[in-house]
């Protein structure tokens, strides 16, 4: 992975602030999952988000797109504070791609038909055009060659790598990924990485949820650990994997890494 | 190395076990292996051996096919001529008889299209086209009173056209109807909900029989004096009404059996909720609770022939009035033999067809 390794100096330049979190707060009934989050997310850059289960990792990025709602402090996702107002939700949702861990294609529609339902119903792209766009990025993640199959006929890194170019053709401008290769066989881990790595380098904003250390430290500009619903630790990859401050990181550092 | 060599080529030329023994092979691996599967086997013989050379002489043999109603009690076995003397009565009712050509040329044209519908290939804006037109010529068929067609009233319609009538579009209005009230009990808005779940257990805690005698007597004192609303159509709603909260109870059954992956994926996307459930969950809904859906409709196809009870001349009702002529009294094995098959074979395609559907779309997917 190291040869593919994205350059530093590739950093984001600019100070476009893409998602901002302030004081945000969420309850699952009487459970606080989400207790007081401050992040800002410029244009172009990638944070990668770890800890233990149930820290609120997956609450923290659905947040964004409002897949769950929160109930105190503000987000802010280009430029649109995320309220009620189910028009700027869907505005968000078509901006923000998500993939899951669980890929959650399609199974009654074709790889194809997959990856252009968004493009044709959400941004009414003429259907031909999305198409190409749809076999353009299904070339980019190696697998134009299933673009008639369906989603059931695949293998685990070949629907999530879908599943990434499903959202890539919305163009959106950030990509959120909740554990993207935790339910994948080890040797399908690294295909989706390498398609992961690739989106790096092009400069996408990325928020990746994920246990992938290795992915981490190429890839990331910024690594949150989470813990209780909170973010207790953030840092460079270098400065957060060699010299963690708090004794949760430590510990859960060499829990992960034995 | 070599020996590994020829053991792979020799696994791949390995041929699986042949499977088919002959008839004698076939009947011992079916009829008789074990002792409890020999002793049914022998038991369903002996009473085949019973049952059938004598229904066979009842229904061919030793019946009459073209006689009067005083002949046919001479004979031994069945009485057909009830049917053959009759057939145009039980048929279409009280259609007037030189007219009656038009009653089968609507229900051929109905037949057509429901024909051309059952293929998934024809499902287009042409077929569309063709219903809107087709209804239109089915309803001057029926009514008349345009183009020198002389009117009928619809208290003449009966028989068949009226069976197929009721069933035809109060399934198919029914369909949707359900699928609204399924998304409506899911729904988050809570007086949506409260007033969809009231309607579909209000629906469902009473009998179909007293849905239709509200509809044609009850319902009727409400109205304003003078207006007066078509006794078919008042059934007709009864029975839409009656089994769409049958079937939103079957959908709502598939709409939960959706994994929220689904629904998270498509919102995701900035589908709105129209356009996740028309293009995401409906499909996949629908498609799951296509046998149930099925039974419910298959059953309210025969629970049509309840509206004899309000005096609508059905098939079953004009089968039962020449039973009720002296002529041809007591030959009702007869006629309800024929009536069961007509209403055997709408059923029997209607569950083919959902068969085939099934398959169709289940080899699309995997
Ligand atoms: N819909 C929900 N209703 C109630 N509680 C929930 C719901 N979703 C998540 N939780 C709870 O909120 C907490 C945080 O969940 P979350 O999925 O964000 O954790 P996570 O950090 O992503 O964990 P994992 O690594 O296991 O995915 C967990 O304790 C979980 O049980
Ligand atoms: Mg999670």
């Amino acid at each position: 992975m190291n040869e593919k390794a994205v350059q530093p100096s590739e950093d984001p330049d600019t100070d476009e602030i893409m998602i901002q979190m302030i004081d945000m707060h969420k309850w699952f009934g009487e459970f606080h999952v989400l207790q007081g989050i401050n992040l800002t997310v410029r244009k172009k850059e990638r944070i990668v988000i770890c800890g233990p289960s149930g820290s609120g990792k997956s609450t923290l990025i659905r947040c964004i797109n409002r897949l769950e709602v929160h109930q105190r402090g503000k987000i802010i996702v280009n430029g649109i504070e995320l309220t009620n107002n189910i028009r700027n939700i869907e505005k968000i949702r078509a901006e923000v791609g998500m993939v899951f861990q669980h890929f959650n294609l399609f199974p009654h529609l074709t790889i194809l038909e997959n990856l252009t339902l968004g493009p044709v119903w959400v941004r009414k792209t003429p259907k031909k055009e999305a198409e190409e766009t749809a076999m353009y990025f299904l070339e980019k993640v190696h697998i134009a060659e299933q673009a008639q199959k369906y989603p059931g006929q695949l293998s685990g890194g070949q629907q999530q790598r879908v599943a990434i170019a499903r959202s890539l053709c919305m163009a959106p401008r950030v990509m959120l990924f909740d554990e993207p290769t935790s339910a994948l066989d080890p040797e399908m881990i690294k295909e989706v990485l390498d398609v992961m790595i690739d989106l790096a380098r092009e400069g996408m904003t990325m928020i990746v949820v994920t246990h992938e250390m290795g992915f981490a430290k190429s890839v990331a500009h910024r690594v949150l650990f989470m813990d209780y619903g909170q973010i207790v630790e953030e840092n460079t990859p270098q400065a957060f994997f060699e010299n963690p401050q708090h004794e949760r990181t430590k510990l859960f550092l060499s829990q992960i890494l034995h | 190395m070599a020996g590994d060599a020829t053991s792979i080529a020799a696994a791949d030329t390995l041929k699986p076990p042949s499977t088919r023994k002959g008839v004698v092979g076939w009947v011992r691996a079916n009829l008789f292996n074990g002792v409890f599967n020999s002793i049914l086997t022998l038991v369903t013989l002996w009473m085949l051996y019973k049952l059938v050379p004598p229904l066979v002489r009842w229904a061919f043999i030793d019946s009459a096919w073209h006689t009067g109603g005083a002949a046919c009690h001479k004979v031994s076995g069945a009485c057909w001529s009830v049917v053959t003397q009759n057939f145009r009565f039980i048929i279409f009712g009280f259609f007037p008889y030189d007219m009656q050509w038009r009653p089968l040329v609507a229900m051929l044209i109905l037949f057509a299209l429901l024909f051309f519908s059952q293929n998934r290939k024809y499902w287009n804006r042409f077929l569309l086209y063709a219903w809107i037109a087709g209804l239109f010529a089915m309803g001057l068929l029926m009514k008349g009173g345009l183009f020198g067609l002389a009117p009928v009233d619809s208290t003449q319609w009966g028989g068949l056209p009226l069976t197929l009538l009721l069933s035809v579009f109060g399934l198919t209005a029914a369909y949707p109807l359900g699928v609204i009230l399924a998304l409506g009990r899911q729904s988050q808005m809570s007086g949506l909900r409260t007033l969809c779940i009231l309607y579909i257990e209000l629906i469902r805690g009473v009998p179909l029989i007293s849905l239709l005698f509200m509809a044609s007597i009850i319902f009727p004192l409400f109205l304003p004096e003078g207006v007066t609303i078509n006794k078919i159509l008042r059934a007709q709603v009864a029975i839409i009404l009656f089994t769409a909260a049958y079937i939103a109870e079957v959908v709502r059954g598939g709409l939960q059996g959706m994994a929220r992956g689904q629904y998270e994926a498509a919102e995701s996307l900035g589908l709105n909720y129209y356009l996740t459930m028309r293009l995401i969950i409906l499909p996949q809904a629908l498609k799951i609770v296509i046998p149930p859906t099925v039974s419910i409709l298959i059953s309210a196809f025969k629970d049509t022939s309840l509206v004899a009870i309000i005096a609508l001349f059905d098939l079953l009702k004009t089968s039962q009035s020449v039973l009720s002529n002296p002529e041809w009294m007591g030959f009702s094995p007869e006629v309800y033999v024929f009536i069961a098959v007509i209403y055997f074979l709408g059923c029997f395609s209607m569950s083919n067809y959902s068969r085939k559907l099934e398959r169709e779309l289940s080899t699309e997917e995997y």
